[in-house]
């Protein structure tokens, strides 16, 4: 006998009734606090700075730099979900692109594929560096911590060996577009097809959820809830492509539109949560993080799973590799120094629980934003480099004891 | 006389020092109830858990149907058709019933991704024919009591028509209406031919449910005889002192 029981309906619970709302019927209050948090980030930001920080400029560059930790908190997040870290990543970073600038301006000088075969390489690089880590970790059985923090100090040397410490530039010009500069663009119309694609999809999974739910004979297939999510879905869409394209492009009154770089973010974004939430990997990924003994008895490989999720995780860092080189056109050994605790923070920021087994894709996008902004509005401030490290450590550790009591309150 | 569903001869395994299984030799007929009585750590769940797959025996044989089977991993013995309710369950406590039922055995699509609705079309048809009760199929795990846990588990080992069920204390933390439940489902799968291994501390239940009764002690095997040979003395006996009760033992000396 199965029985679903409903929470009982009172008036005094409209607020967790409107976060449910808005998570499109699911209870991701979570997630909804935090948009809040980041709504009133840039709130004060926006007033602080005098209107600057919202400006389209600045919520342009924001996008570009969200871009690179956000990728990479995507693959973090799956690292974390399975008790793991991984500090190597602003590591790989810098090595891989490096990699990349020698594949384009030292092997592969004045090659119109120089921009692929660099891309590739960088890629396949950070494939074969996960998948080292990720085997001494899952089969050597040592600790991730110790494994990635021994990766952290190798590439970040191994990338200055490279090539002596010199700094790679300029790159190819097509390698350029992937960072989104002033050919990295989609322009005016582009963007705005973009925007009318993605309420496309948003429409069409609404339909289908209706079909589907009208053929297993529920009554009243779709909530006000899955109404509003779409709704705010297609308003984020449409509000970020009008803000991108009221910024021209310098001395030209031609719309910047979206950039290269948020594109890749979406489409990993998009493909990241279809792994997590619909894919028989992603399930083992969290079957694995909630209780790996269980997951050893139900037949789960709980080691490749491990080596997967590593070597995953050194594939969205080479996708950051390639966006971060391309956007400074310049590859540097010192590139992504301190970036794996932007991605961590990101990560945990977003809700994904250090003791394994919980996290969202869309968390750790959220998570991003909030650091970036924070630390966006701290550069227009003009508040010193030293100072604004001290305020995002603060802020890591504040969010994870928010995390904390958050989950003592809330134990499912 | 037919060949056993499963036979196990002389099979060892150890634990650094501790000899957790030492030379036991148990057999499983169809349709045959054998349970699997001893202390606290005499060697019961070592025991099952190298039919089940968890970890290769240290020597000796298994025996499917007469023949030589190697089960090296969780999967290996599922393949077999063998079903097992570990004592710890074994589930995700961060998902919920629908995914821990067909954990590392999902319904996907070719490129693997989850056919969520079929999952959940098989656990609820799986469920009510097992008349178990979970409040809710899509809420975590975590958030059931121990009782719902276990129907959870017991869900699963019988979703996919195993040919021998391994439950490893099933009722341990079930109401007295769903411990009936499990017993009259235990009887009806052995109408149906299966072969249980079943490990209880209920004395009730064992001389209730069983055809025979095989008791362990720190390893060893005490002795196997029908249930219906047995007194529940007989029984505790043997777990208590680990031999065969005095008749038994002139009997086969
Ligand atoms: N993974 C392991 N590593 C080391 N020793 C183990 C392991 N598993 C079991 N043992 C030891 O093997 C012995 C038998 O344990 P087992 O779990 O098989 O007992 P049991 O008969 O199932 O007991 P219970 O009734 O308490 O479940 C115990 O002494 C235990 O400490
Ligand atoms: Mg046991």
């Amino acid at each position: 006998m199965t029985t679903v029981s409903q929470p009982v309906s009172s008036s005094s619970k409209v607020l967790p009734r409107l976060l449910r709302a808005i998570g499109g019927g699911h209870a991701d209050t979570r997630l909804m606090a935090m948009v809040g948090v980041l709504a009133l980030i840039w709130l004060c930001a926006n007033i602080l700075t005098g209107g600057v920080f919202l400006s389209p400029r600045n919520l342009f560059n924001l996008s570009l730099q969200v871009s690179v930790v956000a990728i990479m908190a995507s693959g973090m997040i799956l690292v974390i979900v399975t008790r793991h870290i991984d500090l190597s990543v602003g590591s790989q970073v810098g090595f891989l692109g490096v990699l990349g600038g020698l594949v384009q301006s030292v092997w592969l000088p004045d090659s119109v594929h120089a921009w692929w075969i660099a891309s590739l390489v960088i890629l396949g690089g950070g494939v074969f560096i996960g998948l080292i880590q990720g085997a001494l970790v899952a089969y050597a059985r040592i600790p991730s911590f110790v494994v990635t923090l021994g990766g952290l100090l190798f590439l970040r040397n191994a990338a200055y060996e490279l090539n002596d410490g010199t700094t790679i530039a300029p790159l190819s010009e097509i390698f350029q577009i992937l960072g989104g500069g002033q050919n990295g663009v989609l322009g005016g119309p582009l963007s705005w097809l973009f925007a009318f694609v993605v309420a496309g999809i948003v429409v069409g999974s609404l339909v289908r959820k209706h079909r589907r739910k009208r053929r297993l004979g529920i009554q009243k297939p779709l909530q006000a809830s899955d109404y509003f999510s779409a709704a705010a879905w297609c308003a984020c869409a449409f509000g970020f492509v009008a803000i991108v394209n009221s910024y021209n492009k310098p001395g030209t009154d031609e719309p910047m539109g979206m950039a290269f770089p948020v594109l890749i973010l979406i489409a990993v974004t998009a493909a990241m949560t279809l792994v997590a939430k619909r894919h028989r990997f992603g399930r083992h990924v969290f079957a694995v993080g909630g209780d790996p003994q269980s997951a050893r008895l139900t037949g789960i490989n709980t080691q490749r799973v491990v080596l997967k999720v590593f070597a995953l995780m050194g594939l969205l860092s080479g996708l950051a590799s390639i966006v971060l080189t391309a956007r400074l056109n310049a590859a540097a050994s010192g590139a992504g120094t301190m970036m794996e605790l932007y991605v961590i923070a990101a990560a945990v920021i977003g809700g994904t629980s250090l003791a394994g087994g919980a996290g969202t894709i869309l968390g750790g996008c959220v998570g991003a934003l909030i650091m970036q902004s924070l630390q966006s509005a701290m550069v227009l401030l003009g508040i010193p480099s030293p100072t604004q490290s001290m305020v995002l450590a603060g802020v890591l550790v504040v969010a994870v004891w928010i995390d904390t009591m958050w989950r003592e309150r809330r134990p499912s | 006389m037919t060949t056993p569903l499963l036979e196990a001869r002389n099979v060892n395994k150890a634990f650094g020092g501790v000899h957790a299984v030492e030379n036991v030799s148990v057999s499983l007929m169809p349709g045959e109830v054998v349970a699997l009585l001893g202390h606290n750590g005499a060697g019961k769940s070592t025991f099952i858990k190298m039919l089940s797959g968890v970890f290769p025996a240290d020597s000796g044989q298994i025996l499917i149907d007469g023949k030589s089977v190697d089960i090296r991993s969780p999967h290996d013995a599922q393949e077999l058709g063998i079903e097992t309710i570990h004592q710890t369950l074994a589930l995700a406590d961060n998902l919920d019933a629908v995914s821990n039922l067909f954990l590392g055995r999902e319904q996907t699509d070719r490129f693997g991704f989850l056919d969520t609705e079929a999952m959940e079309h098989g656990a609820r048809q799986t469920i009510e024919r097992m008349r178990l009760r979970i409040p809710s199929l899509n809420a975590s795990v975590r958030s059931m009591s121990g009782g719902q846990r276990q129907a959870v588990a017991i869900a699963r080992a019988l979703h996919f028509n195993a040919r021998i069920l391994i439950m490893d204390e099933p009722t341990a933390a079930l109401g007295p209406e769903e411990t009936k439940n499990v017993g009259l489902l235990i009887q009806e799968l052995k109408r149906q031919g299966l072969g249980i291994f079943l490990i209880s501390h209920d004395m009730h239940d064992v001389f209730q449910l069983s055809d025979r009764i095989t008791v362990m002690k720190s390893g060893r095997l005490v002795g196997s005889y029908p249930t219906k040979e047995l007194t529940q003395d007989d029984a505790l006996e043997m777990i208590i002192l680990g031999r065969k009760p005095a008749r038994f033992a002139a009997a086969t000396a």
